[in-house]
C-alpha cells in the first residue's frame, strides 16, 4: 500500500482573476494551476502586469479568485469571507513587503507584537514571543528602537520577525529586497534561506532580480497572466 | 484585546493632542453647560423650597391689586390700611397676622452707615415668618400702639453698623429718626430670589408710617392660618371679608390678591420644568454637534491611517477587531471630553453658586448621566467611521501611499 500523499500546502486549480467589467476588463490571472508543498522556497518572477502580484495576493488570502479553486492546506479559500480569510492570515501566513510596512512611532518590539495582539495572547507571552522572533533575525538589543532609528536592512528584519512571530506555515515576501542596497539584499536573502532550511518555513517570494531569485529552490515565471515557466533552481555555487 | 484597544486609543489621542482637544471641545462645552446650569438650578430650587418650608405652607399673602400677566394697565387698586389688617385679625380662620410696609433708607450708627430696607410690621411678623431673635427682644404692644422709636436689626445690618460690638441699647439714625436698638434677628441667609434676607431693619409699622413715610399704606398683609384650617377655606374667608370691606359688587373682579405658598410652589415647579426642558434641548443639540465633530475627525483619522489599517488587516486583524479599535478610540475621545466637561461644569457651577448666593449642590446622578451620554455619543458617532475602517480592502489599503 502506498500511503496517501498529504495535500499540497498551496493548490491553484484553473485560477483566474479578472478586474473591471465589459470592454475594460483585465485578466490579471488566466486559468493558472500550480501546487506548492510545505518546505519549498519559491521565487515568482515576471514583468509588471504579468499577474505575479495578483497570484501573491491570492496566495496570501488578501484577494480571491474570480473563477477557479484555491485550496490552502486543503481549505477552499475562494468561499471564505473577509473575516475567515483574516483568521487564515492570522494563524498561517506571514507577510514581508517591499516597503517594510512597519507602524511608525511604535518600537520594533511593538511592531513584532502586532499579530500576537490579534491572536489574543496575554501581554507577557506576546513580549516573550516577539523577543524570540527579533533574536532569530539578529536584532536582539534593538527592541526599543523606532523604525526611524533603524537602517533599511534592520527595518526589513523587524518586518520578517513580525511575519515569524505568529508561527506561520508560509512566509510571503513581496519584493523583500526592492528597497535595499545589494549588500543588505543578500543579507536578507541569506536570512530567508536560513529560515527555510532550519525552521522548515515555506517561503514564497516575488522578485524581479535574477540573483535574488537564485536563492530560491524553485522558480515560477508569469507572463500575461499565465504561468509560463516552472523550474527548479540550481544550487548556487 | 479591549484593553489593548483602549491603550492604543490613548496613544493615538495623545499623539494629536491639539486636534483631539479641538475635536472634543463640542462635547466639553455641551456637558459643561448642562452640568453648570443643572447644578445651579438645583441649588436655587433647593433654596427656594427651604425658604418656603421655613415660612410654612399655611401662610397667605394679601396684596392690593390683581395678579395678572402682561404690562400694567394703569388701573389702580385702593391700598390696604391698618384697619383692614385689624378686621382680618378678627376672622376665626386667622392665627397670626402681620401687616407690612417698607422703604429703603440710609441708616447711620456712629461713623458707620448703610442703605437698607426698613420694614414696618408688628411683633407677630416674626411669628408668621417663623423667625427667632438672636439678641434682645421684639416690640411690645405698647411700643407698637405708640409708634415708639425702637428697632430690631437683621444680621447684615448689625455687622455693617456695629461689627463685633453689642448693639443693644445703642441708637441708630434712620433718615433723621433716632431709633433705639432693642434686638437682633437670627441669621436667615438668602431668600427665594437670592436676595439677602438679613439686610433689614424692623420697626413698628406705626413708627414707619408716622415718622418716616408720612403715609399709612400697608403694602401687604401676611396671614398665618390656624393649624386646623385648610388654605382653601382660609383664602375663601379672607376674600369674602375683603370684598365686603372694599365694596366689590357681585360679578365684579377682586382688586386684591390672596396667594398661598402652594401657588408659589406650583409657579416655581412650572418654571423649573420649563427650564429643565430647555436644558435637555440645549444638551441634545450640543451633544449632537459634538458628536458630529467626533465623527468628522474619526473619518479623517481613518483616511490618514489607511495604510496602518492595511498592515493590521494583513497581519491578521479581523474587520471586527479594526472596528473595535476605532470605536474604542471614538468612545475614549468623547468620554474624555465628557469628563473634562463635568469638571469644567462643576467648577462653573461652584463659581456661579457663590456669585448667585445659592447652595452648591452637585448631583451624582447628573454627573453619571452626562458621562453616560458622552459615551453613547462616542459609540453612535464613532460607528460609521469605524465601519468604514473595518470594510477597507487590505490590498487597496496597503497600496495607499
Amino acid at each position: 500500500m502506498i500511503p496517501p500523499l498529504p495535500p499540497p500546502l498551496i493548490a491553484f486549480h484553473n485560477v483566474s482573476r479578472r478586474y473591471g467589467v465589459g470592454e475594460a476588463q483585465v485578466r490579471a490571472l488566466d486559468s493558472v494551476s500550480l501546487n506548492i508543498n510545505a518546505g519549498e522556497f519559491v521565487a515568482i518572477m515576471g514583468p509588471s502586469g504579468s499577474g505575479k502580484s495578483t497570484a501573491m495576493n491570492i496566495i496570501g488570502c488578501l484577494d480571491r479568485p474570480t473563477t477557479g479553486e484555491y485550496l490552502f492546506k486543503g481549505i477552499p479559500v475562494q468561499g471564505l469571507d473577509q473575516n475567515r480569510r483574516a483568521l487564515l492570515r492570522r494563524h498561517a501566513l506571514g507577510f514581508v513587503f517591499q516597503g517594510f510596512n512597519l507602524l511608525a512611532r511604535q518600537s520594533a518590539l511593538e511592531n513584532v507584537e502586532l499579530p500576537l495582539i490579534y491572536k489574543g495572547l496575554p501581554r507577557a507571552q506576546r513580549v516573550a514571543a516577539a523577543k524570540l522572533a527579533l533574536q532569530k533575525v539578529g536584532l536582539e538589543g534593538r527592541e526599543g528602537h523606532d523604525p526611524s532609528q533603524l537602517s533599511g536592512g534592520q527595518q526589513q528584519r523587524v518586518a520578517i520577525a513580525r511575519a515569524l512571530a505568529g508561527g506561520p506555515s508560509v512566509l510571503l515576501a513581496d519584493e523583500p529586497t526592492g528597497n535595499l542596497d545589494s549588500a543588505r539584499s543578500h543579507e536578507i536573502m541569506r536570512l530567508l534561506q536560513a529560515l527555510n532550511r532550519d525552521e522548515g518555513i515555506t517561503v514564497v517570494m516575488v522578485t524581479h532580480e535574477e540573483d535574488i531569485a537564485a536563492y530560491a529552490k524553485r522558480l515560477l515565471v508569469f507572463t500575461d497572466g499565465h504561468l509560463t515557466r516552472d523550474d527548479p533552481v540550481l544550487e548556487r555555487a | 484585546m479591549l484593553w489593548d484597544a483602549v491603550l492604543l486609543a490613548f496613544t493615538a489621542i495623545v499623539r494629536n493632542k491639539l486636534r483631539s482637544f479641538l475635536t472634543v471641545l463640542g462635547v466639553v462645552i455641551g456637558v459643561a453647560a448642562v452640568i453648570a446650569m443643572v447644578t445651579v438650578g438645583a441649588g436655587s430650587s433647593a433654596q427656594v423650597s427651604a425658604s418656603v418650608e421655613r415660612l410654612g405652607t399655611n401662610v397667605l399673602v394679601v396684596r392690593p391689586g390683581r395678579v395678572r400677566m402682561g404690562p400694567p394697565t394703569g388701573e389702580s387698586a385702593p391700598r390696604f390700611t391698618l384697619k383692614d389688617a385689624a378686621a382680618l385679625a378678627e376672622l376665626s380662620v386667622v392665627g397670626y397676622l402681620a401687616p407690612q410696609a417698607s422703604s429703603s433708607y440710609s441708616v447711620v450708627a456712629g461713623n458707620a452707615n448703610t442703605s437698607t430696607q426698613v420694614t414696618g410690621s408688628t411683633a407677630d411678623y416674626l411669628t408668621v415668618q417663623n423667625w427667632d431673635m438672636a439678641l434682645g427682644r421684639s416690640f411690645e404692644p405698647g411700643e407698637e400702639a405708640a409708634g415708639a422709636a425702637v428697632c430690631v436689626l437683621g444680621q447684615t445690618v448689625r455687622k455693617t453698623l456695629f461689627g463685633g460690638s453689642d448693639p443693644l441699647g445703642e441708637t441708630i439714625r434712620v433718615r433723621g429718626l433716632a431709633c433705639q436698638v432693642i434686638g437682633v434677628l437670627s441669621p436667615r441667609g438668602a431668600g427665594s430670589f437670592g436676595q439677602d434676607q438679613d439686610d433689614l431693619v424692623l420697626m413698628p409699622i406705626k413708627t414707619l408710617h408716622r415718622r418716616l413715610q408720612g403715609e399709612t399704606a400697608v403694602t401687604s398683609i401676611q396671614v398665618a392660618l390656624r393649624k386646623s384650617v385648610t388654605s382653601e377655606d382660609g383664602i375663601r374667608a379672607v376674600q369674602a371679608l375683603l370684598r365686603e370691606r372694599r365694596e366689590i359688587g357681585i360679578g365684579q373682579a377682586d382688586n386684591f390678591s390672596v396667594t398661598d405658598m402652594k401657588d408659589f410652589n406650583q409657579l416655581l415647579s412650572g418654571v423649573n420644568s420649563v427650564m429643565s426642558g430647555l436644558l435637555s434641548a440645549v444638551a441634545a443639540v450640543s451633544l449632537l454637534v459634538g458628536g458630529i465633530g467626533i465623527m468628522n475627525i474619526m473619518l479623517v483619522s481613518v483616511t490618514e491611517r489607511t495604510r496602518e489599517i492595511g498592515i493590521r488587516l494583513a497581519v491578521g486583524a479581523s474587520g471586527a477587531q479594526v472596528l473595535t479599535q476605532f470605536l474604542v478610540e471614538a468612545v475614549v475621545l468623547s468620554v474624555l471630553g465628557g469628563t473634562l466637561g463635568i469638571v469644567l461644569g462643576l467648577g462653573l457651577a461652584w463659581g456661579g453658586s457663590i456669585f448667585l448666593n445659592v447652595p452648591f449642590t452637585p448631583s451624582a446622578l447628573v454627573v453619571l448621566l452626562a458621562f453616560g451620554f458622552s459615551a453613547v455619543v462616542g459609540v453612535v458617532f464613532g460607528f460609521f467611521p469605524a465601519r468604514r475602517a473595518a470594510r477597507l480592502d487590505p490590498i487597496e489599503a496597503l497600496r495607499h501611499q
